[in-house]
């Protein structure tokens, strides 16, 4: 879950950004993020199926900034043609984990194991490395990360969440 | 009609009715410059591309029609920097445009290549890298269209040279002028929220101790008239912020001045004990608020601004209203009417009485100079309106000299106060009233400046002399970097550091002879009124009249930095507010 906001602790919010696709509209907002001091938590940017158009979508820490005052500030941007945030109950997201982890030939059986009860499947492995991508709500890939963590990873990638209102979702 | 990028790029301008372009051509630029030669539109040569952006900035000011700059790639594009970010504050229109090299060598560290887009992105409305010849008139209307609508601002177009070179294959295009602008990411506001403004209303009505706080925003959006009638239907006092001067007349009755910083009693303490806070086209500056936590404590806001993101961003309004200026607050007066105003005021004349009572007991003022003694700054002040047309334009630099005109001249029209606010821009004066006069040449410009801002500036009275621009300049020279010698003395015991300039040095007569103006030095209180009549008369050339001026004047009212408005200080030792009604 999106974690509620307390004194100290982040101030979470999923925003959907619809944005002209074009060089440099990725720079302007994150750059007024940088300036107006919000943090980027996570990021994942793609042209949408109209090409002209690019949807991002961000997790950001507020901190005390009161989120109207953001989504106006990014709304200002002349190439952000609309600006949501997504309550995650009002939100369909996903999240993809690329991590290789150690496996010597004792623990492929258990990693398998592993798998079969998460949405993932192995990409790649040698003799004693193995690459698995695994697909979830950011809880479950969350989940994932310790799970796999028991392995040992020598490396991981998460995507950044992507999110699209829910249906029938009053927005 | 076959056109090559530079030529299109002139034909747009004229299209958008340019009258002149502040600038200063370089390599990058260059086949830009060409058509200029054949160009109706005016060209204004600067000595300093600083100069071109403070001048289109001041010709915006006096004119409200977006004032246009063109200067070269690399140093140049790094030298308007200034100028934008000047805009940018104020909420400026103004159109920027920078040469560029060569679109096949961006990104190569090429000569004088610099990431103009990448530099000025923070410090601009908008900015364009052009990439296509073809691209240019649709660009250019879209540049003009942002500048000038919404919250208005400084917009950078980018033109590399090889769209607009003849000699380039790339530079080739067909002309054309689009019938209209298509930004489906731009839509600024204009009408307020019907029920807003009904609330908006309703609190005005209730309220017994209102007061209108307006800002820069009423002269952008041209709403001084209405602002006038909705004061004079509610019989309610407005005090004028400094990027506000001039938006309601200084003589009327009214009228309580500039608060903040160095506002004025009345205007400062009106606010602070009101129960209603009418923000008109302003945004709580921390130079306004002071201490924000202890702003204006009992009051209910009403807050009308063209852009929503002022809404709220430092204080919550009770009726936030987002649209322009004028039309809200004429829609306002519609809805106070329909609820019967005026019989339906609720009584407010303790309130009324007890701001009068404030404007007898603590007006500004200064001890006058004793016999023999140094020239007050607020007395050449004094003496410089009683020479001056009603109607003059004045520009300002930044410092002690910025805060002294802004209390001691009396603004009573709008678009007469040409000065840098937000940014607090060392330098602005002297080519902010050249731009201010080039577009209203019909009016005596007048610039107050310090001697330190005029040594950063002082170049372009070359380009007025040259060009015939008759501004007159007035140094209130005091040998200091003085606003900066006043914080010492206040809150650094008195250890001045890097402050002092010298009375002498430069010899601002002969330097201002040098740049082919007339120089006069005055140093006497007897030889001030003469002196301005001089100055007064002459309209062939630029004048300077250099006032030496006591150095240890101080700016007073003074809120410090981060201290509650309530801590006003009337000279160095007085605080009258912490024993007023209505204190907490
Ligand atoms: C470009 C720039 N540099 C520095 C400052 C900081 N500053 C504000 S007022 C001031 C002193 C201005 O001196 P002067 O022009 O002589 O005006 P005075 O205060 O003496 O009237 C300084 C250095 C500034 N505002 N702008
Ligand atoms: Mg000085």
């Amino acid at each position: 879950m999106v974690p509620p906001s307390e004194a100290g602790a982040p101030n979470h919010h999923l925003l959907s950004v619809l944005v002209e696709n074009r060089p440099g509209v990725l720079t302007r907002v994150a750059g007024l993020f940088a300036r107006r001091g919000y943090n980027i938590h996570s990021l994942a940017v793609a042209p949408t199926n109209d090409g002209s158009v690019s949807r991002i979508s961000m997790v950001v820490d507020l901190g005390d900034t009161p989120l109207p005052q953001l989504i106006q500030q990014v709304d200002k941007l002349i190439n952000v043609l609309e600006i949501t945030a997504l309550a995650p109950s009002a939100a369909v997201e996903r999240e993809v984990l690329l991590a290789t982890v150690s496996t010597g030939a004792d623990h492929a059986a258990e990693l398998d194991e592993l798998l079969a009860g998460l949405d993932a499947r192995v990409l790649d492995s040698s003799g004693s490395s193995t690459t698995v991508v695994v697909l979830g709500t950011p809880e479950q890939v969350d989940d994932a990360e310790v799970l796999l963590a028991g392995f040992g990873v020598v490396a991981a990638q998460r995507s950044g969440r992507v999110a699209l209102p829910a249906l029938g979702a009053p927005n | 009609m076959q056109l090559n990028g530079g030529q299109a790029l002139i034909k747009a301008l004229e299209m958008e009715g340019v009258e002149v372009i502040f600038g200063l051509p370089g390599g990058a630029i260059l086949p830009v410059y060409d058509p200029i030669i054949d160009s109706p539109i005016r060209h204004i040569l600067v000595r300093h591309e600083q100069g071109a952006g403070h001048m289109a900035e001041g010709y915006a000011h006096a004119t409200g029609r977006p004032g246009v700059a063109m200067v070269t790639s690399g140093p140049a594009a790094t030298n308007v920097v200034t100028p934008l970010c000047d805009a940018y504050m104020d909420s400026i229109p103004m159109v920027m445009i920078t040469g560029q090299v060569p679109t096949s060598a961006l990104g190569t560290d090429a000569f004088q290549e610099c990431d103009t887009t990448g530099i000025t992105m923070p410090v601009t409305k908008h900015n364009f890298l052009v990439t296509e010849a073809a691209d240019i008139p649709r660009v250019i209307r879209e540049a003009f269209h942002i500048a000038t609508t919404g919250r208005p601002g400084p917009v950078l177009v980018d033109i590399p040279k090889d769209i607009v070179d003849p000699r380039n294959p790339r530079s080739a295009m067909e002309w054309y002028w689009p019938e209209s602008v298509n930004l489906p990411g731009y839509n600024p506001r204009s009408n307020g929220d019907p029920a807003m403004i009904r609330k908006a209303a309703e609190l005005i009505l209730a309220s017994e101790r209102p007061v209108i706080y307006a800002g820069g925003g009423i002269l952008k959006a041209r709403a001084a008239e209405a602002l006038r009638t909705l004061a004079e239907l509610t019989d309610i006092r407005v005090v004028t912020t400094l990027m506000a001067r001039g938006a309601f007349p200084d003589d009327h009755p009214l009228a309580l001045g500039m608060p903040g910083m160095h506002g004025n009693f009345t205007a400062v303490t009106a606010i602070q004990r009101s129960d209603l806070l009418i923000a008109l086209g302003s945004r709580f500056d921390d130079r306004v608020t002071g201490r924000v936590a202890d702003f204006a404590p009992d009051a209910k806001v009403i807050h009308v601004d063209i852009d929503p993101a002022e809404l709220g961003k430092v204080r919550v309004p009770d009726a936030g209203i987002a649209g322009d200026c004028r039309l809200v607050i004429e829609e306002l007066i519609v809805a106070l009417r329909e609820l019967g105003a005026p019989d339906t005021l609720a009584d407010s004349s303790t309130w009324k009485s007890t701001i009068s009572g404030w404007q007898e007991r603590y007006p500004l003022t200064y001890e006058p100079s004793e016999p023999g003694g140094l020239l007050k700054p607020q007395y050449v002040l004094e003496q410089l309106h009683a020479a001056c047309p009603d109607d003059t334009i004045v520009a300002s630099g930044v410092g002690q000299h910025q805060m002294w005109t802004s209390q001691y001249w009396r603004f009573n029209h709008p678009y007469t106060w040409v000065n840098s606010g937000g940014l607090g821009t060392m330098g602005f004066s002297v080519p902010a009233a050249i731009g201010a006069k080039v577009g209203r040449p019909d009016r005596m410009v007048w610039a107050v400046d310090g001697d330190g801002c005029f040594q950063m500036t002082a170049q372009e009275l070359v380009t007025a002399a040259a060009e015939r621009i008759p501004v007159k300049i007035a140094i209130l020279n005091n040998a200091y970097l003085g606003m900066v010698r006043q914080w010492q003395e206040m809150f650094y015991e008195e250890r001045y550091s890097e402050v002092y300039l010298s009375p002498d040095l430069p010899d601002y007569k002969m330097w201002a002879e040098a740049m082919g103006c007339v120089g006069m030095r005055v140093e006497s209180p007897e030889e001030v009124a003469p002196a301005i009549e001089k100055a007064n008369a002459i309209n062939d050339r630029p004048v300077v009249i250099e006032f030496r001026t006591d150095s240890g004047e101080k700016v007073f009212p003074m809120v410090a930095a981060g201290a509650s408005n309530d801590e006003i200080m009337t000279d160095d030792h007085t605080r009258p507010a912490l024993d007023i009604p209505w204190s907490r």
